[in-house]
């Protein structure tokens, strides 16, 4: 009897599985998206290395079969831009969770931004911290219950698209885990884009988030996106704001990637206005 | 391996210590610098950002330290060699990615050019007390190297020594300046390339199909991966097997750190290095390092002129510390004088390997300043004693 192949298998480390993810969540979704968009992408699979911090979304470095870094909470963006920097050919992708890379790791993100490194994000909203057992998280919506919000939470969440686009991401898109098609569509086009690109993927996390809020199953969860969001491309990032139970945008909200990069600007910059001190040897234009 | 021409500036320099240790990464290979600005070690990365468009490689200066001291270990999967500069505030910030450079084995270079603390403290002014958390500041059992250099030509010399090591044992290794030493300016000669030698990676020449991350190796130091190459490997800080996966059990556990402390330890002989002399007949010995040594020269000097047999060890190389050295020292002399600017951190090292055989004299600084000649000269007399 022969064993039908999954379709990813090529990109999977299979003698990982079965993976740690609780059924329902999001994050598998999120992965086969990159992945089919990886295979339509021009990149095979030595081009690529995909780097991620720490949480539930953080474990995705470990179950693909590429050139993959699990890196410490918060700091996979850091990490892959010293990476890009060194091997300006390798198609470099952070894959990680809203808490690793918007809250410990905010900082490096809106740099990340600044800088317009060539790295493509890819952010898993669920809404909490979903590893260390469903604690608020800097997305959680207003009146959210979590495992340290027992009464609600009393804060404002970020609204990630609307940042993106003020660090300065050249290509910023929402999608559900829900819209399979239009996620992959968007990784597809981000992993293209030079500078840093952002997807954010809202996920159910079924197990903490959606049980607490009594939100019933990973399914219904599917409904509230399917029934609850709204697509709007090019709609402003400052209407991305997402409620407890409101519906909520989605789709395509920055496209442009004209500005140069980190790398391109210093290259340019140091081809076109930088001569060589005497005491130096002059430069030879490699860059490493 | 020879060093690159074009990172080896040969000649006789006039150069701060800062800018040596610099010159002293350029040749042995670094090409990637992280660093964020802090009093007293931004000269280094001033001088790198400065000379690397001429060398051919990135000076990047990120948000933070923590950022510095993550981006420095992306660079060095990379393809890079790569380090990061910084003093203590920035120091206590980085002591995360000390221990994932440990646990994912990634050869790089930390420098800190120490001033006093803690917290803010004294930003323009030398201390050495951020010896044991060079040592043990990242959470976990590890072991490294850390080296510490007396003077700017030492920043160059002692800087091609821990990139060497860095990449022989796949470690991050500690390079400990201090603010003196740091800002110090002195002659410093720059070999010819030629006569420089470079530890190359250790990449490995084995078919993917064939290659195990951390398969068995003699010297319990794997070959490394390159990216883009089709190994498709996998890298993390959690307790892993040999193929890099992931495993949360007892045994992983055990066999993962064992090889990590003892690919250090089997070789500590061919890392210690120290500048020992007159231990023969020695009545007091002074062991002391980094710029309070050049002190420690004088009273020593001075003590002979006074009659007393005095020896000196001068450790360059802090961590692993030479315990038979000491061990030895401490069966023949009377006393042996421990100064250091800092309350009194490698005295506790030099007690443990000394075992109550002879009397040990601490004498303590606690930043802001060198020691006087007298006090060290003191501290000798007083262990010349008979009691
Ligand atoms: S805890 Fe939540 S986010 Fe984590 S695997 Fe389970 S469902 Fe997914």
């Amino acid at each position: 009897m022969s064993k039908e192949k999954h379709p990813l298998s090529d990109y999977l480390r299979e003698d990982r599985m079965p993976h740690m993810w609780c059924p329902g969540c999001g994050i598998g979704i999120a992965v086969s998206a990159f992945l089919n968009a990886l295979k339509q992408s021009r990149y095979g699979q030595d081009d690529v290395v995909l780097v991620s911090g720490i949480g539930c979304a953080g474990r995705v470095a470990g179950y693909v079969k590429l050139d993959s870094f699990h890196t410490t909470h918060g700091r996979a963006i850091p990490f892959a831009e010293g990476l890009k920097a060194a091997s300006p050919k390798t198609k470099v992708v952070v894959f990680s969770g809203e808490g690793d890379l918007m809250s410990i790791g905010g900082n490096h993100f809106i740099h990340a931004g600044r800088k317009n490194m060539s790295i493509t994000i890819l952010c898993v909203n669920n809404l909490n911290y979903a590893m260390t057992g469903g604690q608020v998280s800097p997305t959680t919506p207003a009146k959210a219950i979590t495992a340290t919000a027992p009464f609600g939470s009393f804060c404002q969440p970020f609204n990630l698209p609307f940042i993106a686009e003020a660090a300065g991401a050249v290509y910023v898109a929402r999608w559900t885990v829900f819209h399979v098609r239009q996620l992959q569509k968007a990784i597809l086009e981000a992993i293209h884009k030079k500078g840093m690109s952002f997807v954010e993927i809202i996920s159910p996390c079924p197990t903490l988030y959606e049980r607490r809020n009594q939100m019933g199953t990973a399914l219904s969860r599917m409904n509230f996106y399917r029934e609850n969001t709204v697509i709007k491309n090019g709609a402003s990032t400052k209407d991305a704001v997402m409620d407890l139970d409101k519906p909520f945008i989605v789709g395509k909200f920055v496209d442009d990637d004209s500005k140069l990069t980190y790398l391109e600007a210093m290259n340019e910059y140091y081809d076109t206005t930088f001569s060589c001190d005497a005491n130096y040897h002059t430069y030879t234009g490699s860059k490493i | 391996m020879k060093a690159k021409l074009d990172g080896v500036l040969t000649g006789v320099h006039y150069m701060d210590g800062d800018q040596a240790a610099c010159e002293g990464a350029l040749a042995a290979g670094c090409r990637y610098i992280a660093g964020y600005p802090i009093t007293p070690s931004t000269e280094t990365v001033e001088r790198f950002a400065q000379r690397i468009p001429c060398v051919g490689g990135i000076f990047m200066q990120m948000e933070d330290e923590i950022a510095s001291s993550i981006a420095i270990q992306g660079a060095v999967w990379g393809g890079a060699k790569a380090m990061t500069v910084t003093s203590g505030p920035g120091f206590s910030l980085m002591m995360e990615h000390i221990g994932y450079a440990i646990m994912t084995e990634t050869p790089c270079v930390f420098v800190d050019v120490q001033r006093g603390g803690p917290s803010t403290g004294l930003p323009t002014m030398p201390s050495q007390s951020d010896l044991m958390q060079a040592r043990w500041g990242s959470h976990g059992d590890y072991d490294l190297i850390a080296l510490c250099p007396n003077s700017p030509q030492e920043c160059f010399d002692l800087m091609i020594c821990a990139f060497n090591f860095s990449e022989r044992f796949r470690i991050p290794v500690m390079f400990m300046m201090d603010e003196c030493i740091g800002h110090m300016t002195e002659k410093v000669v720059i070999p010819h390339p030629d006569d420089i030698e470079i530890t190359p990676r250790r990449y490995t020449a084995k078919r993917p199909q064939d290659y195990l991350l951390y398969g068995p190796c003699d010297d319990l130091v794997p070959e490394m991966p390159e990216i883009g190459k089709g190994y498709h490997f996998h890298i993390t800080g959690l307790t892993h097997d040999e193929r890099g996966y992931p495993d949360m059990t007892v045994d992983a556990q055990h066999r993962l750190i064992h090889r990590l402390i003892h690919k250090i330890k089997n070789y500590k002989n061919g890392i210690v290095m120290v500048e020992a002399d007159d231990l023969d007949n020695a009545e007091v010995v002074v062991l002391s390092f980094g710029i309070t040594s050049r002190i420690a020269d004088r009273a020593i000097i001075d003590a002979k002129n006074s009659g007393i047999k005095t020896g000196k060890i001068r450790l360059k190389t802090i961590w692993p510390f030479p315990d038979e050295l000491v061990k030895n020292v401490s069966q023949k002399a009377r006393a042996i004088v421990v100064p250091e600017i800092n309350a009194g951190q490698i005295v506790r090292e030099v007690e443990r390997a000394a075992t109550d055989r002879c009397r040990i004299i601490s004498v303590p600084h606690y930043g802001g300043g060198v020691h006087r000649v007298e006090t060290i000269y003191d501290a000798i007399i007083e262990g010349a004693k008979v009691e």
